[in-house]
């Protein structure tokens, strides 16, 4: 298992790879968003945790259609399925590179990209906490869907349609949680633990649909 | 260690592709699956790994070794599939250490291994920048990184020179003496001493099925 991650950080990161571009893309939905609202710094502050999630929740669906299918297409998907690591376990390994590769780089870079829309600083730490708990709900109910639609030949635009609804609890909470900590009588606590608790109930559950999904599909 | 099959049909999707197939392999021997393009070679392996449902019949593992007892079948074999299952960014070595740590019970180190094949040296080339034959030979020395007694082998010679399918005879014939079995499909000899060979029709799936007389030992020199 700790050899997959391995193996999935290297790929990811090296040439060819994905690491770069989910940064890229980050960059290119945050940089755009106040030429389309316009220069008004009070509306774009308002508006900047849920832009930052937004961007996070597009950055992770891209290039996730590629989490099963690469294996699938050079053969090592079969020889993940005879390995006698319990298949369950192989996706937590996968999701979790996908998290480190996509999460984890877009949460650091939050407070660099709060600057472009002039977030106080409450609200760009709040998107960051949110961030760094609700990232892996995205990766892990991603893994499911990536897992359900490994054969289909179209199946990124499926997969799409398939966890964005998912996703969507998590970009609720997340938002209302940063929203939470700048607007003064509502409690930022409630919201962010629940966006900790997405993320903790579908570690569990997407890794194992994913590996059901895999089992039941025919290669 | 016997694994054998009753009377075993597969489908895809709704397509029947073969039923009515029987057939046992013990320890030491090799079995060759011939047939046509579309006889449904390839999809026997795969469901002796498990990766499609029997659609009647059943499968079952005879051993006497209390290790292996209730390991399901797919964790006791080595497939090599038309896809070699290497990274084309990552080092020969980088490739085939991942899948001994992945694969479990080590067996050869890779150098070993290697040379096994006859590409000692090749460790830090990107897997890559080798040719089709020599991926292949990388993609053989996969199976002797980690033990399975069970090798099945999907056209396991295409892309291989005469020298190399000559070599690859030999790992085969070597592991066969080690309590191996095999169940390879292929087109061409395998150059093996002792086969049972099972011949698949091609044909629609509704004609009848497939004679177990069809099951017949042949020697090949």
């Amino acid at each position: 298992m700790i050899s997959l991650l391995k193996r999935d950080l290297a790929l990811s990161l090296g040439q060819g790879g994905s690491g770069a571009t989910v940064l890229l893309f980050y960059l290119a939905v945050v940089v755009a968003m106040p030429f389309a609202i316009g220069p008004d710094k009070q509306l774009l502050a308002t508006i900047g945790g849920a832009t930052l999630w937004i961007g996070a929740l597009l950055a992770s669906l891209l290039g996730l259609d590629r989490l099963f299918r690469d294996d699938a297409e050079d053969g090592s998907l079969d020889q993940m399925l005879l390995a006698p690591v319990p298949l369950g376990a192989q996706v937590f390994a996968k999701a979790l590179a996908h998290w480190l590769t996509t999460g984890l780089p877009v949460t650091l870079a939050a407070p660099i990209f709060a600057l472009f829309l002039s977030m106080p600083a409450d609200a760009w730490l709040a998107t960051m906490a949110t961030l760094a708990v609700g990232t892996p709900a995205l990766s892990f109910i991603g893994a499911a869907g990536a897992a359900l639609t490994v054969t289909l030949a179209r199946g990124g635009l499926l997969l799409a349609v398939l966890v964005l609804p998912l996703c969507l609890p998590v970009l609720i909470f997340g938002v209302g949680a940063v929203r939470a900590a700048v607007t003064e009588p509502d409690p930022f606590l409630p919201p962010f633990l629940l966006v900790a608790a997405l993320s903790l109930f579908f570690a569990v559950l997407g890794p194992l649909a994913a590996a059901y999904a895999l089992r039941q599909t025919e290669l | 260690m016997q694994i054998s099959a009753h009377d075993i049909a597969v489908a895809r999707g709704e397509d029947i592709i073969f039923d009515n197939l029987s057939f046992a392999v013990s320890t030491g021997e090799a079995l060759v699956v011939t047939g046509e393009n579309g006889a449904g070679k390839s999809t026997l392996l795969r469901a002796i790994a498990g990766f499609l449902p029997l659609q009647a019949g059943t499968l079952t593992v005879i051993d006497h070794d209390s290790d292996v007892v209730g390991v399901p079948l797919r964790e006791m074999c080595h497939l090599l599939g038309p896809d070699n299952a290497m990274k084309p960014t990552r080092t020969v070595e980088q490739n085939l250490s991942f899948w001994q740590d992945f694969g479990g019970r080590p067996h050869l180190d890779i150098a070993e291994a290697l040379d096994f094949v006859g590409l000692d040296g090749l460790q830090d080339v990107p897997f890559g920048h080798l040719s089709t034959g020599q991926r292949r030979r990388i993609a053989i020395a996969r199976l002797l990184v980690s033990y399975r007694p069970l090798w099945l082998l999907d056209e396991p010679t295409s892309g291989l020179d005469a020298q190399s399918q000559a070599q690859f005879s030999a790992l085969m014939q070597a592991h066969l003496e080690d309590d191996g079995m095999i169940i390879a499909a292929t087109h061409v000899p395998l150059g093996l001493n002792q086969i049972t060979e099972i011949v698949l029709g091609s044909r629609p799936a509704s004609e009848a099925a497939i004679d177990s007389s069809a099951m017949r030992s042949a020697d090949v020199p």
